[in-house]
């Protein structure tokens, strides 16, 4: 591999979260019936028109806002002309000559701690195609359910020179695109696909070797391997004399290799033109101004806020906004007046653990922010102890309501000393031996009087609280 | 039962309908009687929806309410405008037996103002042709003269309402297809500016080109109808917002002091003298009406029909690309392959003038071709735009004929595209530019009428209706009858 740098470009499409698709009406949605989401603007009828989706625009610059780029001042449509069935109009409206964002970037931390800044060429908001299935029964099937779902596709610069690097590229990407709003970015539903781009060239070259293209792969493990792969095929190639074909291919996961579609023979001919059906947008200072205010506060700012406000450790910040879900979680946690290390110390440990060890998402469980927040104030107030918090805790993974659970299954810490003072003063009435023994200097008995309270409130005393008034009592005689 | 529509204008019609003289009821009979006693001669429509329209007009009867101008009153729409579960072909062979599930904006509009469609008119295919000879069902025939043609792309549109069978038609003018057609039938036709009337419904040849209009015998009907059909429309977002003025306000017979301007262009080679002597004889009776009459240049002129042929057939071979025989519509049979299917479909769907113009503009929008074609038509559009604005800082309208020549036989032109595209040249800017514009009757060489076209500022429908009504009312060209009216 020495012998050659590799060059690898990324396209990647994220499917935003809109309620109505991009050109019409109908709601985005996944997990429908086939065809439910679609009227007849999506199915392409004759005679229907395109009105653009403001909420996808706005997405559009919140996007391009997050990576740092140029918002275009004045966007027109295009059209991408060509035939498949999924494509019922025979043409995707997108963005080729005015994309809403050009020249941003984004900043990846490498293994050894360095941060590369990679480019980004342009972002533009561009119309999802439907689905093709091929049936058993020898028929195909068209469903247009996701036809016409907005999407972001970004085109980073050809920065990234390692399969790593192109990993890391897309778990940042994903991250702030994430915590911008716009979209889920849940991988396994395909809102987040990647076209990758990968050349090899002998160092020192001042030109690009030929590029492999591979088309809308939904996993950072599965981009990872493809360039792996990749990357050794074309060395080998290159190697034994060979020459690099502009060629189309596929990742394969179960032999995790590539496998090629096909050559390329020239570029595709699109005929893209202004897509006459769509009244240009002009994007004024104001409505930019608008747009930044409705943008979520970025990870990297509210791991900096966690760390400076809330006196937070690096690492749990970082921990804590690794998902928008995990930090927005906190944040409610916090404000509903959970001590915020706490809080913290909950989520990164026994919910993370919970949500391991059950393989589900933290949306996915009943817990709310209010209701570990409400655990946190009973530990931190004295009414539980840690320990009773850990029956607690089960119960609000499960939807209870930490007070009342705690209440009705007595889990209630004896904290009270009007309380506490009569039951320690008849242990000491009881045991004059212990007391005796303390006088001597043998501290052995205070373990043996705390003991013998415990059992006597059934181990609801407050430890903190027993040891304080009984040492005190102790004194006193 | 039939109905003389020729005696009886829109506003005739309503009051008659509001006096209960006669009914919605007996008025759409009497139309579909009209279309049943002339259309073997007219061939003017491909359906007729007798039980709809019928049902209609019994329902506006048992309400009794004609508040409306057009309501209760029949008419007769282009077939590439969407009316839901009645056959919308678009007169192709593609779009056979396609019953839309929703209903052109325009129409609706129509149909909230109580008017009543009694069907859908013949054209050609996909509107793509200048004689209604390219549609796939029938050939409409011109109302003067049944041997000649009505004109197109909305030939059966303009000969319904020149023909007697109709009181108004509803067509679209991509090219010239309004206007164009009313020249040869010698009623009135107006392409409105683009955006006035919302294309929501219509079935897209030229999206950035395209706009429905109304043909009427008169140019007050014509006004009429633009303010039911015109107004922004949500879901057509190349719909103006600005606001619909009345345009019968200014119909008052006056034009003193209308500063009139004549393009030197519009009278030059390829135009039929005696085309020119009749327009410049209806510009002179203008001017004695007190209008002042000045020749100017539109110097691009020329370029116009490249253009226009350019960006249309560029934007239509796009917009034709769904007609694939996936989701409706024609599907060819006994097909191997998707390759197959899409081929197979649209070569046997698709009539000759549609195969050309989708190869013309799919060669035009290529990698090597876009820059010398689509491009450089798109600057000429735009210098034909600033002609036209620099006459209108000085002038109200630009007046000259519709078309070079009176209607032509049928089957004289359809074989040589070339001939039928530069028939265009005097329509074709108007559109490229957005402008309003009108044609009204300006007298007749052998017995076949002759159009005079007024075009507009942007949205100022009505100082073109303002010109047409006072050379309609001196003239009262609209009093002279084709044979065909004897029929009813």
């Amino acid at each position: 591999m020495s012998n050659f740098e590799t060059t690898i470009g990324l396209e990647v499409h994220v499917e935003m979260k809109t309620n109505s698709k991009l050109l019409s009406p109908s709601p985005v949605h996944f997990g429908s019936e086939p065809n439910e989401n679609a009227n007849a603007i999506d199915f392409g009828y004759p005679g229907v028109l395109p009105v653009a989706n403001k909420g996808a625009i706005e997405f559009g610059m919140r996007v391009a806002m997050a990576l740092h780029a140029d918002i275009t001042p004045f966007i027109r449509w295009d059209r991408k002309n060509y035939f498949y069935p999924d494509n019922p109009k025979a043409y995707q409206t997108t963005q080729s000559q005015t994309p809403i964002g050009t020249n941003g970037y984004i900043d990846i931390t490498l293994d050894d701690g360095t941060v590369k800044r990679i480019g980004i060429t342009e972002m533009h908001v561009e119309e999802d195609a439907g689905k093709n299935t091929h049936g058993t029964d020898g028929y195909s099937y068209v469903d247009l359910n996701r036809q016409g779902t907005p999407l972001i596709e970004i085109v980073s610069e050809p920065d990234l020179s390692s399969p790593e690097e192109a990993k890391a590229y897309l778990e940042q990407l994903r991250k702030v695109v994430q915590f911008t709003g716009v979209s889920d970015v849940k991988m396994q539903e395909g809102q987040m696909r990647a076209d990758v781009n990968v050349s090899l060239r002998p160092y020192g070259s001042d030109t690009y070797g030929t590029k492999v293209e591979m088309k809308n792969i939904n996993s950072f493990n599965y981009v990872y391997n493809a360039l792996a792969f990749e990357e050794k095929r074309q060395a080998r190639v290159l190697m034994s004399g060979g020459t690099i074909r502009q060629e189309t291919r596929r990742y394969d996961e179960p032999t995790k290799s590539t496998i090629l579609m096909r050559v390329k023979e020239g570029a595709d001919d699109y005929r893209y033109f202004p897509e006459p059906d769509l009244a240009p947008i002009a994007i004024s200072q104001d409505w930019i101004a608008e747009v930044a205010q409705s943008l979520p506060e970025s990870a990297n700012d509210r791991r900096q806020r966690y760390v400076s406000e809330l006196g937070i450790e690096q690492y749990d910040a970082d921990v804590l906004t690794q998902t928008m879900e995990m930090a927005d979680f906190y944040d409610q946690a916090v404000t509903s007046g959970g001590e915020p290390k706490r809080v913290a110390n909950y989520l990164i440990g026994d919910v993370n653990a919970y949500l391991n060890k059950n393989q589900v998402e933290l949306p996915d469980t009943q817990l709310t922010p209010e209701h570990l927040a409400g655990m946190v104030k009973l530990i931190e107030d004295g009414t539980i102890s840690t320990k009773q918090a850990k029956k607690v805790f089960e119960a609000i993974m499960v939807g209870e309501d930490p007070a009342e659970y705690a209440h009705q299954h007595g889990l209630v810490q004896l904290s009270d000393p009007a309380q506490l003072t009569p039951i320690i003063n008849e242990i000491l009435d009881n045991n004059p031996q212990s007391i005796e023994d303390f006088k001597g200097g043998k501290d052995r008995a205070v373990g043996f009087l705390i003991g013998q309270i415990m059992k006597a409130t059934k181990g609801q005393a407050n430890p903190g609280v027993v040891n304080k008034i009984l040492m005190q009592a102790l004194n006193e005689r | 039962m039939t109905m003389n529509y020729f005696d009886h204008d829109l506003t005739s019609l309503h009051q008659q309908l509001v006096n209960k003289e006669t009914t919605a009821t007996e008025l759409v009979q009497a139309t579909l009687d009209n279309i049943k006693a002339t259309d073997d001669q007219l061939n003017a429509f491909i359906t007729t929806n007798p039980e709809s329209a019928l049902e209609a007009a019994k329902a506006l009867d048992k309400a009794g309410q004609f508040d409306n101008a057009l309501a209760g009153i029949p008419l007769g729409l282009k077939d590439n405008m969407a009316t839901k579960g009645i056959q919308t072909s678009a007169a192709s062979r593609i779009l056979k037996d396609f019953k839309p599930v929703y209903t052109a904006t325009a129409v609706d509009k129509l149909n909230a103002a109580g008017a009543i469609s009694v069907g859908k008119a013949n054209m050609d295919e996909f509107a793509m042709g200048g004689s209604t000879e390219t549609s796939y069902y029938k050939t409409t025939t011109n109302a003067w003269d049944h041997t000649k043609v009505p004109g197109g792309s909305s030939g059966g549109s303009a000969a319904a309402v020149a023909g007697g069978q109709v009181p108004f038609a509803l067509g679209s003018d991509t090219g010239g297809s309004i206007r164009q057609p009313a020249a040869f039938n010698g009623i009135v036709g107006m392409k409105p500016t683009y955006g006035r009337v919302s294309r929501w419904g219509l079935f897209a040849m030229a999206s950035s080109l395209d706009q429905i209009g109304p043909f009427t015998r008169t140019v007050k009907d014509n006004a009429l109808v633009l303010n039911t059909i015109s107004g922004h429309d949500q879901r057509d977002s190349t719909s103006a917002t600005r606001e619909v003025p009345d345009f019968t306000s200014k119909l008052t017979g006056d034009v003193k002091g209308l500063r009139i301007a004549v393009p030197k262009e519009y009278f030059g080679e390829g135009i039929d003298e005696r085309v020119s002597v009749t327009v410049r004889a209806a510009i002179a009776q203008l001017e004695a009406l007190g209008a002042t009459v000045d020749e100017v240049s539109l110097p691009h002129t020329k370029y116009g029909v490249a253009a226009y042929y350019i960006i249309m057939s560029s934007e239509a071979s796009s917009n034709l690309q769904r007609y694939d025989g996936v989701k409706y519509g024609f599907r060819a049979d006994d097909v191997k392959n998707l390759e197959d299917l899409y081929v197979k479909t649209r070569s046997e769907g698709f009539g000759d003038e549609v195969k050309r113009r989708i190869m013309l503009g799919t060669f035009s929008l290529s990698a090597g071709a876009y820059d010398a074609f689509f491009k450089k038509a798109a600057k000429i559009r735009t210098l034909i735009i600033e002609d036209f604005n620099k006459v209108f800082e000085d002038y109200d309208v630009i007046v000259g004929p519709t078309a070079p020549t009176v209607a032509y036989g049928i089957g004289e032109e359809i074989d040589d595209p070339t001939a039928m595209y530069l028939a265009d040249v005097l329509t074709i800017p108007v559109n490229l530019a957005g402008l309003p514009g009108m044609s009204v009757n300006a007298g007749f060489v052998d017995n076949l009428p002759v159009g005079l076209q007024i075009i507009g500022k942007p949205f100022d429908e009505s100082t073109v209706y303002q010109t047409g009504y006072a050379f309609e009312q001196a003239s009262r060209l609209f009093e002279k009858k084709p044979d065909i009216a004897k029929e009813y």
